[in-house]
């Protein structure tokens, strides 16, 4: 991963190759940044916990649609579908087979990548625009599957799941919770960063470049793009089942067009490939609402418009979405960088000529 | 014979609606995806409209088709300009993004309750008999609009300058700028143009049933048919709403209501499938993200 520093980083041994964090201010600052998170749930309160559980949750959903959208580059719009899917498996298999978490979670995780292969074959014929749609499709058609087996057995509000138990202990507690989800979250990257630098890794980003070149070079682009398309719905599909868990509760209104273009937000407003990029567009995404709300509170326009508050959620998400799209392409990860690089540079303004 | 007075009515709304996907695709390749927000909002401002000129329902509805005329060009002029030449992906979820500005907005406008601006306008829906099968005032009216906006789509594109432009454009965007044509007032008006044709499609099917939320489904749904038909054919976009139209109904009639919501989708795969451009649509080299 290059990154800007101010000064040169030389690699004296292979195994350096191998490490994720290269230099002692990288190691100090992630030390920091892992004992804040995990010192986090023992001061923040019922709320800020809930908020936090919900972050983490999103951004298993993200880093997955990062790795499709971002490094592979195939677009999907039936990401709350395959949320759906593995909540929807969970669901099922709890109601009609009282199914502890230890069979759902790999059913879930079986189901989402069976489904990877079916959203994933139209992408063999189909690029860009109509990829985006038949996912599109798809999503619709996962949402009326959830809907109708609801509707059929006569849970017409929703499904209700018990919380998952080990033994006579059960998850529970939010502050639990957030270490599952924490260890879940962290897991994910730990696997997406190291996939990135595998060979699948590098054919995804080859085929994200230019097909017919990567065909060249001799990666399978069939077998790269529906691994992309696999392992994304995999994770996925994990990510739903643990959201109906948490929520212990599955609905499919719960998985609309809008939670889609939330994780293709969270994907843009974060940067397009970058893991990095995943994480700050989910922590962005989720916060965004209780900004909203706070900010409407602030300026006292909460009491008036109290009833449509999700109208100017809507708006408003709206109107960044466009604003990131128009104005910062590169998303979050495009800002960080440029500060980066005016703390490195100053008190210049460009880098060197030649370098 | 009601099931084929079903199957003309909802395929005049889908034509109707798809045409505007179809116009901007062709002229700009951008696929559209705000096109459903932008339907309801030429209904919404028929709404207003209608109360302002309580009395007038003719210069209320001119006015709102006008103002759903302005409002595509201005999306286009703020919007969509800077957009041009972005990647496929960039273009697309901006049409989205704005969608769900529209949405927040008009609720903050209009509330999120159901309107009836048949009633602000003063007409009645009346129904008429054709045999044994009924057709309400307002589905007929919509027919005759959806043939009058085709015929007149087909002849503004082939005999007039700008159409003929427009034409150009879409074929091979750089000849025809330096043919002098000057691409970005092109695309303003195909912009402008579809959204006149998605606000009168919203103002008909508000007046023949209510107005809320639930619009943009249509005009989402309306979207298969447009790719069925093929996304840079007019014609493949008149064939395709029937199509998806005449599946629909049948298949709430025979099958399962619940179905309706995915049966346009699901011939929208199966297009995808066999002909991933369309019965009538020119075979083209896909884009990428």
């Amino acid at each position: 991963m290059s990154q800007p520093r101010s000064s040169g980083y030389l690699r004296t041994r292979y195994a350096q190759d191998w490490m994720l964090l290269e230099t002692r201010t990288q190691r100090v600052g992630f030390a920091l940044f892992a004992a804040c998170a995990l010192a986090l749930p023992f001061f923040a309160g019922a709320f800020h916990l809930d908020i936090a559980n919900q972050v983490l949750l999103a951004s298993i959903g993200a880093v997955a649609l990062m790795l499709l959208t971002g490094y592979a580059g195939q677009i999907s719009l039936g990401h709350a579908g395959l949320l759906a899917a593995g909540a929807f498996t969970t669901g099922i298999l709890f109601k009609e087979f009282a199914a502890p978490f230890w069979v759902t979670l790999p059913a879930a995780a079986a189901v989402g990548a069976a489904l990877g292969v079916i959203f994933g074959l139209p992408s063999l014929r189909l690029r860009g625009l109509y990829l985006a749609v038949s996912t599109l499709a798809l999503h619709f058609i996962v949402i009326y599957l959830g809907s109708e087996y609801e509707s059929k057995r006569g849970f017409s509000t929703g499904v209700v799941i018990d919380p998952p138990r080990l033994g006579s202990w059960t998850l529970t507690d939010a502050r639990a919770w957030y270490f599952v989800l924490l260890a879940a979250a962290t897991a994910t990257v730990l696997f997406s960063l190291n996939l990135m630098r595998s060979r699948t890794g590098r054919a995804w980003r080859a085929i994200h470049g230019r097909e017919t070149v990567a065909g060249a070079l001799g990666i399978s682009v069939q077998r790269a793009k529906l691994s992309a398309f696999v392992v994304s719905s995999t994770l996925t599909a994990v990510a739903g089942c643990l959201f109906a868990y948490y929520r212990g509760f599955v609905s499919a209104e719960a998985f609309s067009l809008f939670l889609t273009i939330q994780y293709v937000a969270m994907v843009i407003i974060g940067g397009l490939g970058s893991i990095l990029g995943a994480l700050l567009g989910a922590v962005f995404v989720v916060l965004f609402p209780y900004g909203i709300e706070a900010a409407m509170k602030a300026t006292a326009l909460a009491d008036r418009l109290s009833s449509l508050i999700f109208a100017v959620n809507y708006a408003a998400f709206g109107l960044v979405m466009i604003l990131f799209l128009v104005f910062e392409p590169k998303g979050l990860v495009g800002i960080w960088q440029r500060v980066q690089a005016w703390f490195l540079l100053w008190p210049f303004k460009q880098k060197p000529v030649g370098k | 014979m009601q099931l084929a007075v079903n199957i003309a009515v909802l395929a005049a709304i889908y034509a109707l609606v798809s045409c505007g996907y179809v116009l901007i695709y062709r002229t700009s390749r951008v696929l559209n995806l705000a096109h459903g927000e932008l339907m309801m909002l030429g209904a919404y401002g028929l709404f207003t409209t209608a109360s302002l000129f309580a009395g007038y329902p003719l210069l209320a509805i001119a006015t709102s088709a006008l103002l759903a005329l302005i409002v595509g060009v201005l999306v286009y002029v703020l919007l969509m300009r800077h957009m041009a030449g972005e990647a496929v992906l960039a273009a697309v979820l901006t049409t989205i993004a704005l969608g769900i500005l529209l949405r927040g907005t008009i609720i903050l406008f209009w509330t999120a309750q159901a309107q009836h601006p048949i009633r602000a306008l003063g007409l009645t829906n009346q129904s008429i008999a054709i045999g044994d099968a009924k057709i309400s005032a307002v589905g007929l009216t919509l027919i005759v609009v959806t043939a009058c906006v085709y015929a007149g789509l087909y002849a503004f594109l082939r005999y007039t300058a700008w159409g003929i432009r427009m034409r150009a454009a879409g074929q091979n965007p750089l000849l025809a700028a330096q043919r002098g044509i000057g691409l970005h007032r092109i695309y303003a008006l195909a912009w402008g143009l579809a959204t006149f044709t998605a606000g009168l499609a919203g103002m008909l099917v508000a007046c023949d049933s209510a107005l809320d939320q639930t619009m943009a489904t249509i005009g989402l749904k309306a979207f298969p048919a447009a790719l069925v038909g093929g996304l840079d054919s007019l014609l493949g976009a008149l064939l395709g709403s029937l199509i998806v139209s005449a599946s629909e109904v049948l298949i709430i009639y025979y099958v399962d209501p619940l179905l309706s919501e995915v049966v346009p989708f699901i011939v929208l795969l199966a297009m995808l499938v066999v002909r991933p451009w369309g019965l009538l649509g020119t075979r083209e080299e896909l884009d990428r993200v």
